[in-house]
């Protein structure tokens, strides 16, 4: 396999290509429920961070939470080439992942409040969200901090015979954490079933990825022997058909492999982050926003090759509204975890670790 | 006199040093431009440059190694790790290195380093940004422990700190870094080892530390309210520890609640308390009893929270049983 690693312009003419090729074998695809399903995905992300950060805006949401907006085509072409026992670790802004791994809103925005019914009964909140269902191991506060875990979830599987994959999500900045070149270099050594996902977004909090990070992120994978590529992250049916080959050949035991992803979060690093512009230009993020945007690119594109009509999204998108709306009343109104909580699941064992 | 906050008291401290000693340098994330999270550092890099406000990528172990060698070589960094739960991921430098330097040289080598970081819960943070660690380092030999409790110590103990030829962590509460405290204009230092008496009493005294002092103050007025005369104690270093004062001030009301934010099964609070059984037995009417944070991860939500940290109610309920003459047992 080639990497597509963007070293000048033969990368880039190479990159078209592949792009072209993908796209020739989506004609062919008759599958208009995966497409309208990748939609709705990004869209749900979409919804589920306009109504936290209103949430945050409006005062109902304790703390601070960081917005995926922008970046949905990668969590969607990623986890759409997934299936539920396929495990997945998460970051800080870790929301997209969580719904496109197939979590419900109503047990997120519970969590998100710290209610009982959230999914980790409010003892994690918006950077801990972990849906065991759905095989997200979990959503993390310590940049880096789930590199051993994605690459232990593909060791176990390999171990116990399953033909599980996981996903270990992390940002640019994450890769300037050591763990992760212990780990690439144990998951080359015994092939396992983990990929990589590196999003990068362009910055890590308040600073251009560039000022942190020499040389070139694949290229550092490549050093282990791990093939690495990378995709324009705006695009998810690139994302996606990348995944599918990737996910398909760590079934198989051809794995690790890395994807950097290009991608572009439109808020600030945090939801309290709004004064920006020391850091990053609003029009750079006006261009990303209105020629890039991921949601809006494949919308037109759903329409072009005729899979939705415009009335047909529109009654997508309201439909996805209404149930952010529910799933925000619900939790709003819903109950905290009762104050005996407080000394439960510290240990598997004991029910109440202080009585 | 005037009033500054916590946060601009650090920030003098820094810029004071540094003018004064052109090797203190500063390094961490986004403390350049950004100023940190939580702005400490803001106008720092604008008055020292780049080359002495020093924006890392996001690798602990590997700037706090660098700043442990670029110490032992004639550098006086201050490491600013963004938020005291990643202390874990730099425990062999700091530990391992920097706190064994010196002695395994047999005296030789010097780490004269600021390890900066914060401790305290209630801010919603959850189980990864919020604990209070500062127990972990004060329990390995070679490490000195400061833990301010208003921007006037903050400011004395960072000077101190930065001229401290030792390895030297400091603790700020990040609850408290818009508070305000009468901070001098002119330069002063706050020697180490040296308690401070925020409040005589004679009844009781409650020693406490960093966020706990203000919690104790208040549960001294709850108390006076109801005739109970309270003493409040701040060690404001851990490492090195005022025992003597501590001491006199146990043998003088013969009850003493030690309260402190860390975890409470082998924390701060169990040293001191245990130094005082020691050393003052025979002159207590009662148990010295520990207060710290709850022994469980901290939970996110803020119904649980809340109740994992030692309130002025749950102090001033505690000296109440303890004038009372009921034996307990600290739960
Ligand atoms: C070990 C650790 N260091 C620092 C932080 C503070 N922090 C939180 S997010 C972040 C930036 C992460 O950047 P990146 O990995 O690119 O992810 P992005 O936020 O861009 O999605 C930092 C420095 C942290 N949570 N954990
Ligand atoms: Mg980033």
């Amino acid at each position: 396999m080639p990497t597509f690693a963007d070293n000048g312009d033969g990368g880039c003419a190479r990159k078209i290509l592949l792009k072209a090729i993908a796209k020739a074998l989506h004609m062919t695809h008759s599958n208009a429920d995966d497409y309208l399903r990748m939609y709705r995905q990004m869209v749900r992300i979409r919804t589920f961070e306009d109504n936290a950060n209103q949430l945050y805006l409006s005062a109902k949401m304790p703390g601070l939470t960081h917005m995926y907006s922008g970046e949905e085509a990668v969590a969607v072409g990623i986890c759409e080439a997934l299936k539920t026992s396929d495990k997945i670790t998460s970051t800080h802004r870790g929301h997209g992942h969580c719904v496109a791994k197939g979590a419900d809103f109503k047990e997120m925005f519970c969590e998100l409040l710290g209610k009982e019914e959230g999914y980790c009964r409010g003892k994690g909140g918006s950077m801990h969200i972990a849906d065991q269902s759905n095989g997200n191991l979990g959503a993390n506060a310590i940049v880096g901090g789930s590199m051993g875990i994605a690459t232990g979830a593909a060791f176990s599987a390999k171990l116990l015979g399953k033909d599980d994959v996981a996903v270990c999500f992390f940002g640019d900045g994450a890769t300037a954490q050591g763990l992760m070149y212990e780990v690439m270099n144990m998951a080359a050594l015994w092939k396992l079933p983990v990929i990589y996902a590196c999003e990068n977004n362009g910055y890590s909090e308040y600073t251009r990825t560039d000022e942190i990070a020499a040389g070139s992120i694949t290229a550092r994978a490549e050093a282990f022997g791990i093939e690495a590529f990378q995709v324009d992250g705006q695009d998810v049916l690139a994302v996606n058909d990348l995944s599918q080959k990737l996910v398909e050949r760590c079934r198989k035991g051809e794995g690790p492999f890395f994807i950097e992803l290009m991608t572009y979060r439109y808020h600030g690093h945090h939801v309290g982050d709004i004064n920006r512009e020391y850091y990053r230009s609003k029009s750079e993020e006006k261009d990303w926003r209105e020629n890039r945007d991921p949601i809006t690119r494949f919308r037109a594109w759903l329409v072009e090759e005729g899979i939705a009509s415009e009335e047909e999204i529109e009654a997508m998108n309201a439909a996805i509204k209404a149930d952010a709306s529910e799933a925000v009343e619900y939790a709003l109104n819903a109950k905290y975890p009762d104050a005996s909580e407080v000394d439960m699941h510290v240990f598997t064992d004991v029910e109440h670790a202080l009585a | 006199m005037r009033n500054i906050t916590l946060s601009q008291a650090v920030n003098e401290a820094l810029a004071e040093e540094m003018r004064r000693d052109s090797s203190v340098f500063i390094i961490g994330e986004d403390v350049a431009e950004a100023g940190t999270p939580f702005k400490v550092l803001s106008g720092l890099v604008e008055e020292f440059g780049t080359a002495r406000v020093v924006d890392t990528p996001i690798a602990e172990p590997g700037f706090m190694g660098l700043a442990v060698g670029a110490a032992m070589t004639g550098a006086r960094p201050v490491v600013d790790l963004m938020f005291g739960d990643f202390i874990f991921l730099i425990m062999d430098q700091l530990c391992n290195q920097a706190a064994k330097t010196h002695y395994m040289s047999g005296g030789k080598l010097n780490v004269p380093l600021v390890l900066r970081t914060n401790l305290g819960a209630t801010r919603r943070s959850a189980a990864q940004h919020s604990q209070s660690l500062h127990a972990l380092v004060a329990h390995i030999p070679g490490l000195k422990v400061a833990l301010p409790s208003s921007a006037y110590e903050a400011k004395g103990l960072m000077k101190t700190a930065i001229r401290d030829n030792n390895p030297v962590v400091i603790f700020e509460d990040k609850l408290m870094y818009n508070d305000k405290a009468t901070v001098p204009e002119e330069e002063f230092l706050i020697p180490f080892g040296e308690a401070n008496i925020k409040r005589e009493g004679e009844d009781i005294t409650l020693i406490a530390t960093s966020s706990m002092v203000q919690v104790c103050e208040k549960a001294a007025d709850i108390l006076a309210a109801e005739g109970i005369s309270a003493e409040v104690i701040d060690p404001r270093t851990i490492v090195p520890l005022d025992e003597e004062t501590l001491l006199r001030s146990a043998k003088k009301t013969s009850r003493v609640i030690v309260v402190d934010e860390g975890h409470q099964n082998f924390g701060i609070t169990g040293e001191i308390a245990g130094r005082i059984n020691e050393k003052a037995f025979y002159h207590l009417d009662a148990p010295v009893v520990r207060m710290g944070a709850m022994d469980v991860p901290v939970p996110f939500s803020p119904a649980l929270e809340d109740i994992t940290v030692p309130t002025p109610e749950a102090v001033a309920e505690k000296a109440r049983l303890l004038m009372s003459g009921e034996m307990i047992h600290a739960a």
